[in-house]
């Protein structure tokens, strides 16, 4: 099957904006410009069947048509400030096919009538982001962007904006207080950002690989689209294979393809041929899927199939964890990461994980005792539908199924009673070794 | 001197990207812009940022603590950042960094002696199928370097040294 996405693996210049033109790049713009309503594009948008890859899996046509058309001016954000541990397809749409994803964004912003569009980059996408500016530019070169497009009366402007450093900045209340300038911090919400967003004014704010599929579907049809994958999620998807697999990557495959297919077909098994332990399908934020079954490996990898399994698939970034990773180890790594991407503002979240990461480091590092464990447990149950946003939720998703789906490896890993009060310099000589 | 008598251009192009009545969004370029030479923000740039944009300079100081690459201290010409989360770690991350620490003799977190190299363990840059892997941040901006060894990491410190910027870029 050829690519819809990463279009650049058949035809590998597609980044140059002549190649892009020649194989239809652009055409789907111009046609919607000219001779459609947005209300008409949303239309094939929502009858796709498309829905957001960030993550959520929100059903796409339908929050643009959620903008509210009685304030103005509306504006549309790119998330691109892609930073979940086990996520890395935005980036190769953006390196390699990056104006399907810029024609992508300017149908959107003509379809929910904005005249200035973000493209908000995780600052480690530094080079990258000067790499689309030249692309905008080329695109203004053109007659694509700019004032009066296609002799009409409809107007657009591309900017990329680099954010330094935060993964809350991509949860999108949080994206857009640093887009106007503040720390990241997430919004309460309601009001949901196609009522308030960005400067007060209604915005829809898109996933990168969401918005890229968009020039295709509307160039082929809504009926095109929901042919592939399944009747619960439609199209494609980019899925970022990592972890213990021979070859890691990015395979772009229909929805509900399943995981051995991903895992042994692509991604050539797993090194030294060891045994699937745990699956986690959605980056550090999943749940761990226990793969005590073979038929765990058979379950087709679409929203609803997933959830089967007590997990969710996210934004399908499939971490494998084979029999040689004990889960105290792995828990250690992923409270780690959500201690330090907190972003302080909720005190379940900033508390919570703070007082995890302690527990889970003295439990790794054999300081530990069962009790320890059941504080875990608890304090992560704790959190649970109290944070602010979905970050804190997030974080304990790991602890909690780590320790009810696993409970040998925590056991393994502490003592039954309290360990001897240690003096300063023998706790230093402990956690040095 | 101020930023805007330095760069005058970069400045005005940076501020275009914004509704004029808010200025506040060209905060985190500026802070980049004022960071290139060098390698982090003293108290007299964040002054001139939040001059620029009409905030305080508490708000600028609140904005370099909060994002991780901002800087308020002198460190090594180069930052070493080396991803050292989960499916890094599947891949061998941790042993890498041990591995450069010995090489380089310092721990995570020290600058070499001769203030060249800074090296930091960091959390995940979406690069999950290349580990080993590190960015460098330094006068050149951010590059990746993926798929790394620890030879080839020393060889790259060299050329470094040598040349005094990042090849290619």
């Amino acid at each position: 099957m050829s690519h819809i996405l990463l279009r650049h693996r058949e035809i590998p210049d597609i980044a140059d904006l002549r190649v892009y033109k020649k194989n239809g790049g652009f055409e789907a713009f111009q046609n919607a410009v000219t001779k459609m309503t947005p209300a008409q594009v949303t239309d094939v948008v929502k009858n796709s069947g498309l829905r957001g890859r960030g993550g959520a899996g929100f059903p796409t046509g339908m929050k643009w048509s959620f903008i509210d058309n009685k304030n103005w001016p509306h504006y549309v954000v790119a998330n691109a400030d892609e930073s979940e541990p086990g996520t890395f397809k935005d980036r190769e749409i953006m390196e390699g096919n990056p104006l399907q994803f810029l024609e992508g964004l300017a149908i959107a912003s003509y379809a929910v009538g904005a005249n200035a569009a973000y493209i908000y980059l995780r600052g480690e996408f530094w080079q990258l982001g000067a790499f689309l500016d030249e692309k905008i530019a080329e695109m203004e070169k053109e007659g694509i962007l700019g004032d009066k497009l296609f002799g009409g009366e409809y107007s657009l402007r591309l900017y990329t904006h680099l954010g330094a450093g935060a993964y809350i900045c991509g949860e999108e209340t949080a994206l857009l207080d640093s887009l106007e300038g503040k720390r990241g911090q997430p919004r309460v919400r309601p009001p949901f950002p196609p009522a308030v967003g960005l400067y007060g004014k209604p915005t829809v704010i898109n996933n990168v690989e969401t918005i890229a599929n968009v020039p295709l579907i509307l160039a082929n049809g809504a009926d095109w689209y929901k042919s592939m994958g399944t009747a619960d999620s439609a199209g494609v998807k980019v899925f970022s294979l990592s972890g213990r697999v021979r070859k890691p990557g990015n395979y772009e495959l229909p929805f509900g393809t399943t995981f051995r297919e991903l895992i042994y077909t692509h991604g050539g098994g797993v090194q030294d041929s060891r045994p699937v332990k745990a699956i986690m399908p959605a980056g550090a934020s999943s749940s761990l899927i226990i793969v005590n079954d073979e038929k765990v490996l058979d379950t087709p990898m679409d929203y609803a199939s997933v959830r089967t399994l007590g997990g969710d698939l996210g934004s399908a970034s499939v971490i494998v964890i084979d029999d040689s990773v004990s889960m105290d180890w792995l828990v250690d790594k992923t409270i780690h990461f959500f201690r330090h991407e907190s972003c302080g503002k909720c005190t379940p979240c900033r508390e919570g994980t703070y007082w995890m990461s302690n527990i889970i480091e003295r439990i790794h590092h054999g300081r530990g005792t069962t009790g320890d464990v059941d504080l875990l447990l608890n304090v992560a149950k704790q959190m649970q539908g109290k944070c602010l946003c979905a970050l804190g939720e997030f974080s304990t998703m790991a602890v909690v199924t780590g320790i009810e789906r696993f409970p040998d490896d925590f056991k393994n890993a502490v003592s039954p009673s309290p360990l001897p009060i240690l003096n300063l310099k023998e706790r230093e000589g402990m956690e040095k070794a | 001197m101020s930023l805007e008598t330095k760069y005058p251009n970069e400045v005005q192009q940076i501020l275009s990207k914004y509704p004029p009545e808010h200025r506040r969004s060209a905060v985190m370029p500026l802070l980049y812009l004022a960071q290139r030479e060098e390698g982090y923000l003293t108290k007299a740039a964040m002054q001139d940022v939040a001059k620029i944009v009409g905030i305080t300079e508490t708000d600028v100081a609140s904005l370099v603590g909060f994002y991780t690459l901002y800087h308020d201290k002198k460190e090594g010409k180069y930052r070493m950042q080396v991803c050292t989360d989960l499916p890094c770690a599947l891949r061998g991350a941790d042993d890498f960094v041990k591995s450069l620490c010995d090489h380089l003799g310092i721990q995570v977190g020290e600058t070499s002696e001769d203030g060249f190299v800074t090296l930091e363990a960091v959390t995940c840059l979406a690069a999950c199928d290349k580990a080993p892997m590190f960015q460098t941040q330094g006068p050149d901006g951010i590059k990746y370097h993926e798929n790394m060894t620890v030879d080839r990491t020393m060889e790259l410190i060299s050329v470094l040294r040598r040349s005094g910027r990042e090849v290619g870029s």
